[in-house]
């Protein structure tokens, strides 16, 4: 077998790191952002319940995407510049959501009880204002940013099918985070948002090949197809697993945990297929990974620090949601 | 308006906005870390609970102030690709690697124990938390170390060599070393220990005058005070060597400051003028004569450069000459404050129902004025730096992005509404805060009660639920 160099390997390896960082990012804010668009349907005591359970959480989640979006900074510089010079309005929508939802946490808790409605509401706004942005961004990047009457269609359909994929998320996340009145609740939140999620999935996943010749010549040539199958497949058999579960009454009680992880394998095989069609471009069709790479000595400069604190990273996150397990305790009212 | 002096704009609202909340964080934590401290140490049972309902209560505006950074400093990562593309491009080598550090050493700290210090308390020991507490702090200048030796080597660079327009690191410790380094530092964690100094002395004086917090509030004010007696003049000293070290580097951000259009022997100090980039003079000036050679070079006859010896590179002279101003003003009434306030706390037995009413609504409204003069300091130190984005060596035209004017107005204006709602808020809740302190905390014990169960086994709490 014939291995790259290892300064040529060099970028494949940050450019690993960096989808698993964004895979992170969307599947653990996602859920986030999931629940925040939830907010508008529960009662004000469900809202503190639904924002205690992700509380000690969203922090963290929230830093992968700058880890993220850091490496994409410092490894590939010239492809930051590009996606972001394209995404430019998109980005600044996203960041404002964010900015919004990430100071509602604080500020609906420390101030005046009369403000908390309206930091509620901006809890809402931000995490839909940051996932539709996400998703319109998602549908330009993977469209490799192309003019014409139907990359916009394209981005506007993944726009609103991310959203839903996040409530659905955050819905299953609910369901295994909580009990009672909200959990309920929250199973009928997944099962309206069940069809819409999987119809765009569907969609998108025949619209790519056809927007675009290069994801089409990866995926439709024997022999290829055939282990490629496998990747719709279970995507497709873990999707009617949730469904199915929704219908179940074990649900909200010992299996509440399993729509959730089936979801997280949706989201990784939905990454996978994604990559595949990417690889090896980091701007599909104008940008290849090495030619968007800093110099193979800043990378080692980087890589030192990166194997330094991603472990640590990755170790305090399982250890912070060993810690914080179990459902989300009621609100007492010391 | 151009598209390159609107993409400024939203950079410098965004740097702007963003700084303010590291500048309380990075000394707050320390103070935090004090608080504890004093905690552990105190006897009495009074005077320990103090001490905890202070530590407490700022930790809770430290969490706020944190989440304010996080969040503007999420939009900086974005800020540097979507506004200026070439500029990692160019220098991506040098830059790149000491963001990385940054955010490597910012995540390590928030992701380790930041949720232990705001979530962990009584669910792990009392050493524990301390360390905890310690980690945060060590964490916050840590970051601030990795932004200001990029910050430093834009303005002063060394260690690099350029080939085909990129810059390639020669020596990391020369980079990160640069000349202004150790003074922008030094200058800057001054700044920040003031910032907080007066934002918890006048919090403090807030609570006094409405008699809220009544054992935490005068140890807070005396802590303030001293702290800011005690240091402006030290920063006094580090900003007239931060100084010096700019002239030696960049004399063109001095003569801007200093409003020094003709080179000049026994140059005039110019106290008040509305310097005028078109005409390249000043009007209505007013000026000490010979003064400016006194302080920049300690002799009264002494030549300093002017502007016109370095046309077309050097910074728009209005901003940096009064923002200049404004930074030592602000400066200089701070110092008047905090010696005034410190001697009458001191002279009434720090016992603060015999201080002047009058004093405390003056601290109250002195609370933000570290705010005031850091941001003046920034903007004469990042605006002194243009038209240059790395000095002297790429100019920052040649590194902005191809996006429109009216695209990057809109998304300024968004930027910059938002911004003040947040600014706004943020004060007001600190203010509400300060007001009813002991609500802030009883919610605490809610949100406490409503987060799953940290290290009780799963077994108790199930039993428990039953």
């Amino acid at each position: 077998m014939n291995w790259m160099p290892f300064d040529e390997a060099l970028p494949v390896m940050f450019m690993a790191l960096m989808g698993l960082s964004m895979l992170i990012y969307v599947i653990s804010d996602g859920y986030d952002l999931g629940v925040g668009m939830l907010m508008h349907r529960a009662t004000p005591d469900e809202k503190d319940v639904m924002v205690a359970s992700i509380g000690p959480f969203w922090d963290a989640n929230e830093t992968w995407l700058v880890l993220g979006i850091g490496i994409l900074l410092v490894a590939f510089p010239k492809a930051h510049g590009m996606v972001l010079t394209e995404l430019y309005l998109p980005v600044a929508l996203m960041l404002i959501g964010l900015i919004l939802r990430g100071v509602a946490f604080d500020f609906r808790v420390k101030a005046h009880a009369a403000r908390k409605p309206m930091w509620d509401r901006a809890f809402f706004a931000g995490s839909a204002l940051a996932a539709l942005a996400q998703g319109w961004m998602l549908g330009r990047y993977v469209s490799g940013f192309g003019s014409g009457w139907n990359y916009p269609v394209f981005a506007a359909a993944i726009a609103v099918t991310l959203p839903m994929a996040y409530v659905l998320l955050g819905a299953c996340w609910l369901i295994m985070k909580t009990e009672g009145d909200l959990q309920r609740r929250a199973l009928q939140w997944a099962k309206i948002a069940w069809a819409p999620m999987v119809a765009g999935l569907v969609l998108i996943s025949m619209a790519t090949p056809w927007i675009s010749a290069t994801v089409r010549a990866r995926w439709f040539v024997l022999p290829e197809i055939i282990a490629l199958s496998a990747i719709p497949m279970m995507t497709g058999v873990a999707l009617l697993a949730v469904r199915a579960l929704l219908n179940t009454r074990q649900v909200l009680g010992p299996v509440c945990w399993l729509p959730f992880v089936l979801l997280i394998a949706v989201f990784v095989l939905s990454f996978l297929g994604l990559a595949y069609s990417i690889y090896p471009y980091v701007v599909i069709d104008r940008l290849t990974i090495w030619q968007a790479a800093s110099s193979a000595a800043a990378l080692k400069f980087i890589g030192v620090g990166v194997c330094i604190s991603v472990p640590a990273i990755a170790g305090y996150t399982v250890f912070s949601y060993r810690v914080f397990r179990g459902k989300t305790g009621e609100l007492r009212y010391a | 308006m151009d598209a390159i002096v609107l993409a400024r704009m939203q950079f410098a609202a965004n740097i702007t906005f963003h700084i303010l909340f590291p500048a309380i964080s990075i000394a707050l934590g320390w103070l935090l870390l004090f608080f504890r401290w004093r905690y552990l140490r105190s006897g009495a049972t009074d005077v320990k609970q103090a001490w905890l309902n202070a530590y407490r209560f700022y930790t809770k505006v430290f969490a706020l102030t944190f989440a304010l950074g996080v969040v503007s400093g999420v939009t900086m990562s974005f800020q540097f690709g979507t506004n200026w593309p070439g500029f990692m491009e160019r220098v991506g080598d040098v830059a790149g690697p000491l963001l990385a550090y940054e955010v490597l050493t910012a995540f390590f700290l928030e992701a380790g124990f930041l949720g232990v210090m705001l979530f962990g308390h009584g669910r792990v020991s009392e050493r524990v938390h301390l360390w905890a507490t310690f980690f945060v702090a060590i964490g916050t200048t840590i970051s601030a170390f990795w932004i200001l030796a990029l910050n430093s080597w834009m303005q002063t660079p060394t260690g690099h060599s350029v080939a085909d327009g990129r810059f390639v690191v020669e020596s990391w410790l020369r980079v990160i070393w640069n000349p202004s380094f150790p003074y922008r530092f030094t200058h800057m964690l001054l700044a920040s220990t003031l910032t907080c100094a007066f934002l918890i002395s006048g919090l403090s004086a807030w609570q006094l005058l409405k008699r809220s917090a009544p054992g935490a509030a005068p140890r807070v004010l005396r802590v303030g005070l001293t702290l800011a007696a005690v240091l402006i003049p030290l920063q006094i000293f580090v900003g007239d060597q931060h100084g010096l070290n700019t002239l030696e580097h960049q004399p063109q951000k001095i003569a801007a400051m200093e409003g020094l259009w003709e080179t000049t022997r026994g140059a005039p100090l110019v106290l008040f003028a509305i310097p005028d980039g078109q005409a390249r003079e000043n009007h209505l000036e007013l000026a000490l004569p010979k003064l400016a050679s006194l302080i920049l070079r300690h002799d009264l006859d002494a030549e300093v450069q002017g502007l016109n010896d370095f046309r077309d590179r050097h910074p728009p002279v209005f901003a940096v000459f009064w923002a200049f101003r404004v930074m030592v003003g602000m400066g200089v009434l701070m110092l008047a404050t905090s010696w005034l306030a410190w001697w009458l706390y001191r002279r009434s037995g720090w016992t603060p129902e015999r201080l002047p009413r009058a004093l405390l609504w003056w601290l109250a409204a002195m609370t933000f004025s570290g705010w005031v003069a850091t941001v003046a300091g920034w903007w004469v130190t990042e605006i002194g730096r243009q038209p240059f984005i790395v000095y002297g060596l790429v100019r920052t035209a040649d590194v902005a992005s191809q996006v429109t004017a009216p695209m990057i107005g809109l998304t300024l204006t968004l930027y910059v509404v938002m911004y003040a709602a947040l600014m706004l808020a943020y004060v007001a809740v600190l203010k509400y805060m300060a007001e009813k302190p002991e609500d802030v905390l009883a919610k605490e014990g809610a949100e406490h009660a409503a987060t799953p169960p940290a290290a009780i086994p799963t077994a108790t709490v199930q039993g428990n639920r039953q």
